[in-house]
This record gives C-alpha cells, structure tokens and sequence, in this order.
C-alpha cells in the first residue's frame, strides 16, 4: 500500500472531496488557463444563473487579483429589468469592467433584421452581435456558461471549443482533448469558446448557489406576475409582447429557470421563495429546463446545432 | 433532475463496437435511472416512430449531431451525467467506429472505469481487444465487461462463460486493476439497473451495482507534491513580491503552509507562506485548485512547478513516450511539433519512432519509422526546454503530454511518458 492510501484509510474524511469541490476545482483550473493561454479573453455575462456562478469562480480564480479579462454582455434589448439591475448591482461590487454591445445596434446597422413574424425573440440574432464584438474587441477567447447537459448537440462541445475566423463551429473539426490538457493556440482571426462548467448539471449549479450563496436575480424565485398562456408556455407581459386578441394576461405565481430574451424566456409555475425550495420543486418538474423555459428550442429538433455552426454561444 | 446527494464524482467511458448496443445501454441507464424528462422522452418516441420502430429506441436518447443521426453512427465523444442514490457520473461515450480509435483514447484519458460492451450474439471482434488495450494503457483502473445482449442467445450461461473466459485471458496481459464480466440486456434492461429474472445463474453485479461500489478514492497520489503553476495572481492595488500569488491545479501530493519547497526549473527554495482556496486553508490536496504565496521573492511563472525539496520529478530535455497519433499526417522521425506538458509548452522534435504496436495482437514493428491516423507506438521526443515529469503509471498529470502541430496549431497526438530505461514498453 502507497503512503498515499494509507493515508487516506486512515483518514478518510481529511482527504476526501464532494462533487461540488470536485467541478469547482476543474472550472477554476480552465479558467485558469484561459488566462494562461490566451491574450484577450472576455467572460461572456447573460444575467442568468450560469453566468452568476462563473461570476464567483472567477472571483475564486483570481482574487485578491483583478479579472484578467472584461465582463461581456451581449443584450438583446429584450431585458427583464431585474435582469440588468442584477448585473449593475453585482458589476459594481466586482469592480470589474463590464462592456455592453446591443443587438438593437446590429439591426440599426443593417447587420441583421428584426425577426418578423409569431416569434420576434432576439435570441438567435446575438450570435451576430457577439460576432462583431469579438472582432471589434481583437477577442481570443469568449467565455461561457454553457453546460454539457442541457442540450444534446451540448454533449459534444469541447471545453476548448475551436471557432473558425466566421465564428463557425464545425463539430468534425475539433480539436480532441485529452486528460485535461487544453491546447488554446490560435492563428489571427480564429477564437476560443471557453466552458468551464461543461461538467456541471442544472441541479449541481443549483448546489452550489446555495452552498456559495451566490446571488441570482430575482426572477429565479417564485414571484407575482402577469403571463400569457401561449403554445404551451407561460410568456411573461413585456413592452415586446404582442398580446393575441384571444390571448387574455392573468396573474400568476411563477419563476424563471432560463433568462434570456424576455419573448422566449417561459415562466413555470411555483411557489419556490428561496433556493432549496427551488431545487425541490425542480426535482418533481418531469421537463427539463429548456423544455419549460426556452421557446425557441422547439423550433426544430436541431436548432442547437444549427445555432451553434451560425457562431452561437 | 435527480435528488441532492453528496460524495464522489466518478469517471467512466464507454467502449464498443459499431451495433454493440452501447447507445442503447446508455439510453437504458439513463432511462432506467429516471433521468429522462418528459419532454425529451416525448421527442425520442417521436423520433423512434419517425424511424419505424415500433416502440421506444433508447438508442435515439444520446444520438447527437445530424449528422450522425443521418448515418446512423456516433462521431464524436459525448459526454453525459447521471446519478444514482450514492454516486454522480460523468460518462465520456465513445463511439466504436475503427477510424475513432482518438475518441477510445480522450474518453479514457480521465477515465476510472471502462465500460466495455460486447455482444453475446457475435463474440468478440477486433475491436474489444483493441479498446481493451486502449483503456489500459491509458491507465483505466477498472474494467466492467457487459455481455450484451443475452436475449439473442437464450440467455445462456455457456456462451457468456466461454467469452468471459477468452476475454479474461486477454485482459491479464493487460494492466487493469480488476475486470468484472456482467451478463446484460440493454434493450430488455436486464441486469442493468434492474436485476434480470431470466439468468438466476448469475450471482454478481448489476452493472449499477457495480459502478456504484467501484473503489476509486484511493486512486489519488498524495505523496509527491506536484503543483503546476498556471498563473500568477497579482494583489490589486499592491506591487512588487509581496502581493503575488502562484494559482494551480494540485496533480499530487499535500501541501502545508510552512512546507519548505522547490520551485522547477531554477530548483531555488523558500517557505509556503500561505494558501487559499477562495478562504485561507492550511493545507491542500488533489485535486484542489489553489493559490500559493511563497516566503521569498522569486522569479515565479507559469510553466515552473513547485514541489517538495525531498522529492524532486525528473527534469529532463529527453522523453520516452508511448504515442497515440490522432491526426490524419503521419507522425514521423523528424517532426516539429509543440509539446504541452501541465501548464508547460515547448518546441520538440520526434527524434526516433521505436516501434508500432499492433493493437490487435499487440505485436511490435520496430522497422516503423511513422505512425499513421490512430495508430500508436513508441518514440523519443527531445524537447527545446526541460519538462518535469513523473512516468504516466505514477501520475496521469503529470506524466502526459500532448503534440500540436506547430503551422496549424492541431492537436495531433497524446503521449505517456514511460521509463526510458524499461525495455518492456511498460509505462
């Protein structure tokens, strides 16, 4: 026996590690590298529950020191208002530099159109606007939040995802990686899509925002708040919101588990106040966060996959 | 999603042939451990009706890319996760195709258990041989065999004995720490998550049981303190030593704040004077990510690696490596390539390719002087500056290494670092 598992028989619980110390410890190791690596990296901030706890992985990462990268928000102009006051509130305590770029000025610019039609969520168009500051801002490395889980075309990326100089994903050509070896070498043009909780399940985020008390915003939680029904989902009322004459708002207790867009971000119904409560209701929902959530996945059976060879994070 | 439990991550890959039934033995676990929500179990009966099954294909769970669904095979690593009352799982699904034999090696590569799936009907092909000696060479602790599907042989007791017999021959070549062999059926779910009524003469495992009682703590080295650094925290608002911190991944060992330590390559001492991990800790083990500060002002950077002043790895320019050729150009005697070492890169050179192995019969060809896609052998690689290694079987961190080409920056091989003096090949 090595003195290392004699060690461990003897002291089974000094050395021992939870699966949250386990995905924190590799999240920071990639962020960590993404540092190392590469010159110009942004962390990508959409307002959600991922980007809050890469927020507090990469205050783990590199405190007392000062973020070696920018904070990127990529708005859709569609914004729940607690969404950005979460992110000025949460900016401000960082002291970290946040640089906003807005789909609504791609459109203004004529890079892309305003989707006409039932489903008006600027969701997709962001992949452009991210485009455009990624060349604008000379950026290597885009960080994001993205988990293996959530989708199956997800299942496939990389942690170092390789993009082309158009931004493209191209699943057949990527990079293989091996132990946790990450090979971030870069010609001019070409980027790196960053995901350092690739590893980790809608239930361990949840977790660890309650063991690290990570703030989230509010919308997360069971609250108050006029909805439509509509194609089986629950859409909140916006100033974007093209209420159907046979469409009728009511109140209702809901909460958000995805945020994006606020056309295409569907409330569930609950009553969950604090995040235990959350994780508990989560577990009796038979329906997977974007099956509850994201209405412009259901456009078709492949539209991750799609979105992502279009440069989408 | 699953109910909250704490304790171990285990690693897992999947290995198999083309039609072994993998796909459908993961979409059963996943299944059979209700980790399929409605909506997706919805879009799979969809898609099963769409293909003209008359049920539920479970294989369609995991399928993937359109690509891959259009031809009907797995391209690429996926990985997947599942719980189970005791344990949470990280499962790299490895596609059995021949030309994917790079994806048996990253699946494996952080692997604690090999799942490899035979079929009861058809035996053992080429290619469970051939993944078994990847799986083990790689390091894989643990193999769990599935004879799969029983239900085309009658659920037969013989035949699952005389292939258990054959592959057990050929697995104590092989280095695994143990092997079990579970007769199963995937598609009927038997001895899966569910024990099989139909074969009373099996008395072991599920293959659930199993996984959830495989010992893999004792995995970690704890003994020889191996801390790449991967970056250097600067205080805000402070300059000069006194503010700066060295951040990394432990890859062994323990370290405790008044530690006397080395740091490589200079090889000058100093003293831990403290470590965090978020808060301060007093000591630190694998596989915590951590930041140290050092008692002395020291030229510190990325790349250098702290160690404890008793136990030094090797620091060397010339390395002896079992390789595992990933891209479609040979690798051969004379190429240039980036070595990535830890959070290490430097120029090299193939000096010599030693031999290929056949990994059928595990022959070697020393009259190689490449190896082409997917193939794998041993070579010399002399780097431009010194890396600090351990041999892979004592650390898989700090003993592996992977080549990028230096024009397209590919990856184009991953590499063990075996005992330059052991004619054996052994790592």
């Amino acid at each position: 026996m090595t003195v290392a598992a004699a060690a461990l028989r003897d002291h089974p619980t000094t050395y021992s590690v939870g699966h949250l110390d386990s995905l924190e410890a590799e999240s920071i190791y990639i962020l960590r590298e993404v540092a190392g690596q590469l010159e110009r990296p942004a962390l990508l901030f959409s307002g959600g529950k991922d980007s809050a706890v890469l927020l507090r992985l990469a205050e783990k990462a590199f405190r007392p020191g000062a973020f070696p990268f920018p904070v990127l928000h990529i708005d859709t102009g569609h914004n729940f208002p607690e969404v950005l006051d979460f992110r000025d509130r949460r900016m401000a305590e960082l002291g970290e530099r946040l640089v906003v770029r807005r789909v609504q000025d791609s459109i203004d610019r004529g890079r892309v159109a305003e989707p006409a039609g039932p489903d008006r969520s600027r969701n997709r168009l962001q992949s452009v606007t991210l485009l455009d500051a990624i060349a604008e801002l000379g950026i290597d490395c885009a960080i994001g939040g993205a988990r293996r889980d959530e989708e199956r075309a997800r299942a496939k990326e990389r942690v170092f995802s390789f993009r082309g100089p158009a931004g493209q994903w191209d699943p057949k050509n990527q990079r293989p990686e091996v132990w946790s070896l990450l090979n971030g070498r870069l010609h001019g043009g070409e980027h790196i899509r960053a995901f350092p909780l690739s590893n980790w399940t809608e239930l361990e985020v949840w977790e660890y925002v309650d063991r690290e008390r990570v703030e989230l915003p509010s919308i997360y939680f069971a609250h108050e708040r006029e909805v439509v029904q509509r194609d089986g989902f629950l859409l909140p009322m916006s100033p974007w919101l093209d209420v159907r004459r046979d469409e009728r708002p009511v109140l209702a207790s809901v909460r958000f588990r995805t945020v994006g867009d606020m056309l295409s971000s569907g409330a569930v119904r609950s009553t969950a106040a604090t995040v235990r409560e959350v994780i508990a209701e989560n577990a009796r929902i038979p329906v997977s966060e974007r099956g509850s959530g994201r209405a412009d996945d259901r456009v078709s059976d492949a539209a991750m996959e799609d979105r992502k060879r279009e440069g989408y994070f | 999603m699953a109910p909250a439990i704490a304790g171990e991550v285990v690693r897992l890959c999947t290995m198999g042939s083309v039609d072994d039934g993998k796909s459908t033995l993961i979409g059963r676990l996943l299944h059979d451990c209700k980790l399929i929500l409605d909506d997706q179990l919805a879009a799979v009966w969809d898609a099963s009706a769409r293909r003209g099954w008359d049920g539920l294909d479970l294989s369609l769970i995991t399928d993937g890319l359109r690509a891959e669904r259009e031809q009907g095979i797995t391209i690429d690593v996926a990985y997947r996760y599942f719980a189970t009352a005791r344990r949470r799982f990280i499962l790299a699904d490895t596609p059995g195709h021949v030309q994917y034999t790079r994806n048996t090696v990253t699946g494996a590569s952080t692997a604690q258990v090999a799942l490899l799936l035979l079929d009861a009907e058809r035996g053992i092909g080429e290619q469970a041989r051939r993944h078994m000696f990847v799986a083990s060479l790689l390091g894989v602790p643990h193999l769990v065999v599935c004879v799969n599907k029983m239900d085309r042989v009658g659920w037969s007791e013989d035949r699952f004995e005389e292939l258990h017999g054959r592959l057990a021959r050929f697995a104590s070549l092989l280095s695994f720490r143990d092997v079990v062999f579970i007769p199963t059926s995937a598609l009927l779910g038997d001895n899966v998550v569910e024990r099989s009524t139909r074969m009373p003469w099996y008395e072991g495992p599920t293959l659930v049981e199993r996984l959830e009682t495989i010992e893999v703590a004792a995995e970690r080295d704890l003994s020889r303190l191996r801390l790449p650094v991967q970056y250097v925290i600067r205080e805000r608002g402070r300059s000069g030593p006194a503010g700066r911190w060295y951040a990394g991944q432990l890859a062994a060992g323990t370290l405790r704040v008044g530690d006397e330590v080395a740091i490589l390559p200079t090889g000058l001492r100093t003293t831990v004077a403290a470590i965090a991990n978020g808060k301060p800790v007093d000591e630190a083990f694998p596989p915590m990510s951590v930041r140290v500060a050092l008692a002395d002002d020291l030229d510190v950077s990325r790349g250098d690696m702290i160690v404890h002043v008793t136990d030094h790895p090797a620091v060397v320019r010339d390395l002896d490596v079992l390789v595992c050729s990933l891209a479609r150009a040979p690798l051969a005697e004379g190429s240039r390539v980036v070595v990535l070492h830890t959070s290490r890169q430097t120029p090299a050179t193939v000096a010599r390719i030693r031999y290929r192995i056949d990994v059928n019969t595990l022959e070697r060809d020393p009259s190689a002087d490449a190896l082409g896609f997917n193939e794998i052998g041993r070579a010399s690689i002399r780097a431009a500056s010194p890396l600090f290694y351990d041999r892979y079987r004592v650390n898989r961190v700090t003993g592996s290494l992977m080549l990028v080409d230096p024009q397209s920056n590919a990856t184009i091989a991953a590499a063990m670092i075996a005992d330059p003096d052991d004619k054996e090949g052994s790592l």
